[in-house]
């Protein structure tokens, strides 16, 4: 699905990422983890197309991310729900229609309508349904924002620090979510330095965990 | 043209969810709103005097040029017979429609304004003048000119020529102002509508970065500001155009005896003219933001 090949990242002189290769297969789970600042966020971002390996080769859904046009690249993100540490909304609209936006934009709807209400009853926003954006809570943008990441039922879900924001609990909860996403066939990767909820889903799910150490990504000891 | 009609189609009607992924209100709306509607107020005007100096350069150039005027210098006593004589030449000038003396009231009528009312036109060397009206293929002045030396060596043929043509040259040279101008409205429109969608797209930046996010096409966000931005163009040179018009109506009326400023206005169907101008104004809008919005979303990926 989404596959990375000697793939090196920089800004100007510096190199941030170099020469990692990677790939996530259908179905799979994987952590990402690493120091702040190792470059969790920007391999993130490449896997979804919005930055451009210097070196390497990133491949979306079998299409070379650095020859797709953008419409290719949109109709890839289609099939590919992000969370972002900073979760960012169109603050005029309310949570639902924010939610809702990658229907939108593609021009889809639910099949049933209500199924909105289970997805915010999912991430436990029911009663945020009319809110504006700056009216949530951290824990509460970072929920809508899975929330919205998943309502086209895409076939990856990347999730950069999807925990940050919330307390334990709900960060539990929401690995849930996403595990039970993983069941449905969905491929994961979640970037976070939080080893305890890496610890916690041993149980749950088969995940491999992929640590950035010195720009390079490395498996990190057995599977959990 | 179906697919050009139906994508028109669409854009008229609109998408009312993709209309609301624009935020509503900000500088850059009401700029827009009041560029349009300052622009169509200009361009309202702009085009009452390109009309009003055409109809103007018209009336010089055709009416004025199908009259000519003898004028006849000669003794009291041989008058007459001076009258006579070219009255005669010109009852066999081909091309010479109608022509009579005028009458001593008519002549008083004109010197009224330099001598007042009571001139004793009969005491005065006054010239007798004789109004001559071409038919449509109009006579030859040189010929008629010389015709006259020989039968009435007093009388001079003035065809008007002299003082016409400069004014219908001005009319006309003041009616191409007025294009132009409505030209340069119409460029100032399209660049303050440019600006103020460039800087929409600025402000608006983290709209366009979500919409990207969740996979939306280019031609989806600029879909939405670009019809966001036509609308209120077409708002605003609602309003603009209208008030430009009520302006023009209320302008004082001189009736028949109007001159160059109170005719300024627009006759029967020339008020299609201002009436297209929201449209005008309209697709203006759509080409900048359009190109815009094209150019701003191809720098980022």
């Amino acid at each position: 699905m989404i596959e990375l090949q000697q793939v090196s990242y920089g800004y100007g002189d510096s190199t941030l990422l170099s020469d990692i290769t990677m790939k996530l297969a259908p179905g799979s789970f994987h952590f990402l983890t690493g120091p702040s600042g190792a470059g969790k966020t920007t391999l993130i971002k490449m896997c979804y197309g919005e930055l451009i390996a210097t070196q390497g080769r990133v491949t979306l859904f079998d299409q070379d991310a650095q020859h797709m046009s953008r419409d290719d690249v949109a109709n890839a993100r289609r099939r590919i729900g992000v969370v972002h540490q900073d979760c960012q909304f169109l603050d005029h609209l309310s949570l639902a229609e924010n939610v809702s936006l990658p229907l939108t934009v593609s021009g889809r709807s639910l099949a049933n309508p209500s199924e909105l209400d289970d997805l915010l009853a999912w991430v436990g926003l029911s009663e945020q349904r009319d809110a504006k954006p700056p009216e949530l809570s951290g824990g509460e943008r970072q929920r809508a924002a899975l929330a919205r990441a998943v309502v086209t039922s895409p076939d990856v879900i990347l999730a950069d620090e999807p925990t940050g924001n919330v307390d334990w609990d709900m960060s539990l909860r929401l690995l849930k979510l996403l595990v039970e996403l993983n069941r449905m066939g969905k491929t994961v990767l979640i970037a976070t330095h939080d080893m305890n909820l890496i610890r916690s889903t041993k149980a749950q799910v088969q995940a491999r965990v992929l640590r950035i150490s010195n720009k390079h990504v490395n498996q990190a000891g057995a599977d959990l | 043209m179906n697919v050009r009609l139906s994508t028109l189609m669409h854009f008229v009607a609109g998408d009312a969810q993709a209309d609301r992924v624009v935020p509503p209100t900000g500088f850059t709306a009401r700029l827009t709103v009041f560029a349009a509607a300052s622009m169509a107020f200009l361009a309202v005007f702009a085009l009452a005097l390109s009309l009003a100096t055409g109809r103007l350069a018209d009336r010089w150039g055709d009416a004025l040029a199908k009259s000519s005027t003898i004028r006849i210098t000669a003794p009291v006593d041989q008058m007459d017979a001076q009258v006579l004589a070219v009255m005669e030449v010109l009852a066999t000038t081909p091309g010479v429609k109608e022509a009579r003396p005028l009458s001593d009231d008519e002549q008083r009528a004109l010197l009224e304004p330099w001598f007042g009312p009571d001139l004793p036109l009969d005491q005065l060397p006054i010239p007798k003048l004789v109004e001559v009206i071409e038919d449509a293929d109009g006579y030859d002045p040189e010929g008629l000119r010389a015709r006259l030396t020989g039968e009435a060596p007093g009388a001079i043929l003035d065809d008007h020529a002299r003082w016409r043509e400069p004014l219908v040259r001005a009319a006309k040279r003041l009616r191409a102002l007025g294009f132009v101008a409505i030209v340069l409205i119409t460029a100032l429109a399209g660049v303050v509508i440019t600006l103020a969608a460039s800087a929409a797209l600025s402000a608006n930046e983290q709209v366009i970065r979500v919409l990207r996010l969740v996979g939306a096409h280019d031609r989806y966000i600029a879909h939405a500001f670009v019809r966001r931005y036509t609308l209120r163009a077409l708002g605003g040179a609602v309003v603009g155009t209208v008030l430009g018009s009520l302006a023009i109506l209320l302008l004082p009326s001189a009736g028949d005896q109007g001159n160059f400023l109170t005719g300024l206005g627009f006759e029967r169907w020339e008020w299609l003219w201002p009436a297209l101008i929201p449209l005008f104004a309209a697709l203006v809008a759509f080409l900048a933001t359009r190109q815009t919005a094209q150019n701003v979303l191809q720098e980022k990926r």
